[in-house]
């Protein structure tokens, strides 16, 4: 296993890939930290970047990656190792390639010019964002036989999640407005990756405007050990059901 | 010659006779502060000596000057108020008075003025006190360097830290309120200086006024109150380099402004209020130099408001700016920096080329459905408000600053 990840990891980190996906992260970065003023700006527009790009580029990524080694793949299944070991080895790489990209990309600058409390979540929030759309990714490559397919389920689940779903609840929450709706939105947004990783940040820029009788709620919810506990679990469940899912399949699939 | 001497003489002699005729009384623990202050005559000074004394209800009716040495400790115990004043010329200096009583029937207060004139209340500490200082129909009054504190754990279970009634030309400075209901309230008072105090941790306001016309309130510090400064019906207020800092709250405000007119809210900060100003029915106010910073809404502005301008102020990392509740804008923005304009300046005149429309779509939403707030910031969001910019469609579209800064000021 650990081999197998080793030499996955090699190939990963050896792609042109990686390099500019690193090097797009430090430019962006250092172009916020020079033109913006202060801290809470910078991560603010950190998390546009983190929120809508890393999702996308790591659904992408991820899916291309499966494809561009299916032969790798193939050939590692005719040998006598574990067909989990396999595709947990790639997983792995993906995930482990994605995450260094962003804690260099944006972990430097930070380094340099200074970070808060906002900006180290908002590393964490980068890290299992990527996970949980490499997670999406394989699941959708091992899905089907065709790699345009496999990109299009991923760019759908991308939209999906960064847009699609935000729309429904801001619909919802229009069309009942003149019912307590705290419970209801704060789990609909439970059901939504992106929408925790924004919440989470949302605790660390928006504290003020949050104190307002509903947002005091949510900040409540959010700031107590349970809230904590939950928003946690569910964050680490959409990262383990996808994976999870896609290696069963995996498992099962006739190459 | 001589009949000139003689007369030089009366007339020194009448100069200097309070000062011959005044005497210092000195007051020890066991014995009663107020036999003594019965048996003092006009003019003389009361010194009492460190200690504690278990007395209350202690009435002053005479010009006296009560001097604490070493900060005496007068407890009421619980019962009544601890010194009731009704006369002129009065200093009250380095007392620390604790545990007056808990009623409202009486209003409890450590010291009660009525109907007094040129006092001075100096450098006290008062502790657990239902009122602080407590001014009825009075004037001229001095209140300087009080230290004042209450335990309280709800509203109703205490009164207000510095209560002025129907009084005038008084100065308040250098104060320190906490645990009170309100910091400073304030009612028929005129012509008077509050300067200098912190005021933070009070239950309900801050500072709270009503009826109190040409007032000004000057460098003081407004922290962490139950619900902000609230004040209402007034006019010709000056309120300048204040600082009104985290009030967190639903109804929580940096300044509650309810029928103002002809003011002026000049250089303060507000930093961190879940709403800087709340403004409705107010008039011809003016505002300028202020600094909103990390406010939730740095502006909720009525649309009940009208000929209020707001000029030279800096709104940065506030979530929102300004929101209202109507499409009427009878008010002008001019010359502010906002940190979310996104125009330019082809002239190079520090002033951005096209204006700026500091209501966004969302905030009107969530003045609607509270609950929306969970979404600020997703991609939908601000694509929405992307669109309302170039498109005005649900927020007022007049409500527009023409000349935006491109800079920050400097107020230093």
């Amino acid at each position: 296993m650990l081999k197998l990840l080793k030499y996955a990891l090699y190939d990963i980190l050896k792609s042109r890939f990686a390099m500019i996906y690193t090097v797009f992260m430090i430019l962006v970065a250092v172009s916020i930290y020079q033109v913006s003023d202060d801290l809470s700006k910078v991560s603010l527009s950190l998390m546009n970047i983190m929120i809508m790009i890393v999702p996308l580029i790591s659904a992408v990524f991820a899916t291309t990656h499966f494809y561009n080694n299916l032969e790798f793949i193939e050939l590692m299944l005719a040998q006598p190792v574990k067909r989990s070991h396999v595709f947990l080895s790639q997983l792995f790489a993906v995930i482990l390639m994605l995450s260094l990209s962003i804690m260099i990309g944006f972990g430097l600058p930070m380094l340099l010019w200074g970070a808060d409390t906002s900006l180290i979540t908002l590393l964490a929030v980068g890290v299992i964002l990527s996970a949980v759309f490499a997670g999406f990714a394989f699941l959708a490559s091992v899905l089907t036989r065709d790699k345009a397919k496999a990109i299009g389920i991923s760019l759908g689940l991308w939209i999906y999640f960064s847009l699609v779903y935000d729309g429904f609840v801001l619909y919802l929450i229009y069309s009942f407005a003149d019912y307590p709706l705290e419970k209801v939105t704060l789990g609909l947004v439970m059901l939504n990756p992106v929408d925790l990783g924004r919440i989470l940040m949302l605790m660390q820029l928006d504290i003020s405007a949050l104190m307002g009788y509903t947002g005091a709620f949510f900040q409540k919810f959010f700031s107590s050990s349970m809230g904590l506990l939950i928003a946690g679990g569910t964050l680490a469940l959409w990262t383990l059901l996808p994976n999870l899912f896609a290696m069963r399949v995996f498992k099962k699939r006739d190459f | 010659m001589k009949a000139l001497r003689v007369s030089i003489f009366f007339l020194l002699c009448l100069i200097g006779s309070p000062e011959v005729l005044a005497n210092t009384i000195r007051i020890n623990p066991g014995q009663s502060i107020q036999k003594a202050v019965d048996r003092a005559s006009p003019g003389d000074t009361l010194i009492i000596s460190e200690g504690t004394y278990k007395q209350f209800g202690i009435v002053i009716r005479k010009p006296l000057t009560v001097i604490g040495e070493n900060y005496p400790v007068i407890d009421a115990d619980f019962k009544g108020n601890i010194l009731i004043v009704a006369t002129s010329n009065l200093t009250i200096q380095g007392l620390k008075l604790i545990n007056t009583g808990r009623s409202n029937m009486d209003d409890s207060a450590a010291i009660k003025f009525f109907d007094s004139k040129d006092c001075i209340v100096r450098d006290n500490i008062l502790e657990n006190t239902y009122f602080g200082l407590h001014f009825s129909n009075s004037s001229q009054l001095t209140i300087i360097n009080n230290k004042i504190s209450a335990s309280a754990l709800r509203e109703f279970e205490v009164g207000n830290g510095i209560h002025l009634w129907k009084c005038k030309n008084s100065y308040i400075g250098n104060n320190e309120v906490s645990g009170h209901r309100d910091g400073i309230y304030l009612e028929f008072v005129t012509n008077t200086q509050a300067k200098e105090n912190k005021i933070q941790k009070n239950m309900r306001y801050g500072l709270h006024f009503m009826f109190s016309h040409d007032n000004s309130y000057i460098r003081n510090t407004f922290k962490n109150n139950g619900a902000g400064v609230a004040v209402m019906y007034t006019k010709n207020v000056l309120m300048k380099e204040n600082r009104f800092e985290e009030n967190w709250g639903s109804s929580a405000y940096g300044i509650l402004l309810k029928d103002i007119s002809d003011s002026e809210v000049v250089g303060n900060i507000f930093l961190k209020n879940t709403v800087g100003i709340y403004m409705e029915g107010s008039s011809r106010m003016e505002f300028t130099n202020n600094t909103f910073r990390e406010n939730g809404w740095a502006l909720k502005l009525m649309a009940s408001c009208d000929q209020n301008t707001f000029k030279a102020n800096n709104f940065t990392q506030n979530t929102f700016d300004i929101s209202t509740n109507g499409s009427l804008v009878l008010n002008t923005l001019t010359e502010n920096y906002w940190d979310k304009y996104e125009g330019y300046d082809l002239d190079k005149n520090q002033i951005g080329d096209i204006g700026y429309r500091p209501v966004n779509l969302y905030s009107v939403i969530v003045e609607k459905i509270p609950a929306a707030v969970i979404l600020w910031r997703s991609f939908m969001v601000t694509l929405l408000d992307r669109m309302e910019k170039i498109i005005p469609t649900l927020t007022p579209d007049e409500m527009i600053d023409e000349s935006p800064k491109m800079k920050p000021y400097d107020f230093g």
